[in-house]
């Protein structure tokens, strides 16, 4: 992270519009919204999508996360990877079937019933 | 004794031990997080009708740009440091805290439109979570305020024994804030919004 006063006075002006970029970001995200989109999985996506572009403004100026020390990356690497575990968590719950009653060969109505 | 690494950099990792250490400690965050957003997951694709429209939208748009708008002046406020404008820093973190005020003012008036109707986190699944993440999140902003305050006041003494250490603080704060803005930038559309 470059912190010496010439290097931080030139970040004023970039921590402003930032500031400026993640208001009219919310101003979208709300203006979607009232859009009514077709589906609610392509309405999830803008909305993440949107949220992505500006967590990673936040992280990466706010934060100075553009220009940091690589022990910093590497604990931000792990911590990635075990919230991708974490999020799959409920896709293999969704996935996973077992104990599930399986439909019956021919459709019987009382097929697993007894 | 002094503890060692406060302001120089360590020589292994190039980083003051308390730098590494808020980053560590915002990896824990996002793991704690994580698992609530997880079983956000869970929960709303198992139910078979998840509701809309409960929420204020307006209101929580607000305290989106309050939170914004505290992210952009804590940068402002560490920024001030290392320019050593000592009046700018107090104004610009003074700010901060009045907008984490704010933001706790709205918090309030949501929460307690809904608690006057019944709407407690007892009522259906999606308050339940609702309150829970909103109800961690604003804990979090109360505890910056706690840490701000400190800063403002019998904190800010450090700044004349050893200014570099108190500016370093003022990063760390600064970064656990930002962080705290992220997670409501995430919040707020999926509570909201879908």
């Amino acid at each position: 992270m470059h912190s010496d006063p010439a290097s931080v006075q030139a970040s004023l002006r970039k921590y402003v519009m930032i500031g400026g970029a993640l208001l009219v970001f919310t101003a979208i995200t709300v203006a979607v919204n009232l859009v009514h989109l077709s589906s609610i999985a392509l309405a999830v996506t803008v909305a993440l999508i949107i949220a992505i572009m500006k967590g990673s403004m936040v992280a990466t100026v706010f934060m100075h996360l553009s220009n940091e020390k690589k022990w910093i990356y590497g604990a931000l690497l792990l911590t990635v990877i075990f919230f991708v575990v974490l999020m799959s968590v409920p896709l293999f719950t969704l996935m996973d079937t077992i104990g599930t009653p399986q439909p019956a060969i021919g459709g019987g109505e009382h097929a697993g019933g007894h | 004794m002094n503890i060692p690494y406060t302001v120089e950099e360590r020589p292994d990792s190039g980083l003051a031990n308390g730098k590494l250490g808020i980053w560590l400690f915002l990896a824990s965050e996002v793991m704690l997080f994580g698992a609530l957003f997880s079983t956000y997951i869970i929960l709303r694709t198992g139910a078979t009708e998840w509701p809309h429209g409960e929420l204020n939208v307006p209101l929580g748009a607000f305290n989106t740009v309050l939170l914004i708008s505290s992210s952009v002046t804590m940068v402002m406020a560490w920024a001030m440091l290392k320019l050593h404008n000592w009046s700018r820093h107090r104004l610009y973190l003074a700010a901060t805290f009045v907008l984490a005020g704010l933001f706790l003012v709205n918090k309030y008036f949501e929460y307690s439109d809904h608690l006057v109707k019944g709407e407690g986190p007892w009522h259906s699944t999606f308050l339940a979570i609702y309150f829970t993440l909103t109800g961690l999140h604003g804990l979090h902003i109360v505890g910056g305020m706690v840490v701000m305050a400190y800063l403002l006041g019998p904190g800010a003494k450090l700044w004349k024994t050893n200014p570099d250490q108190f500016t370093n603080r003022i990063e760390y704060t600064g970064l656990y804030w930002h962080f705290v803005d992220l997670v409501w930038i995430f919040l707020f559309p999926v509570l909201y919004l879908l």
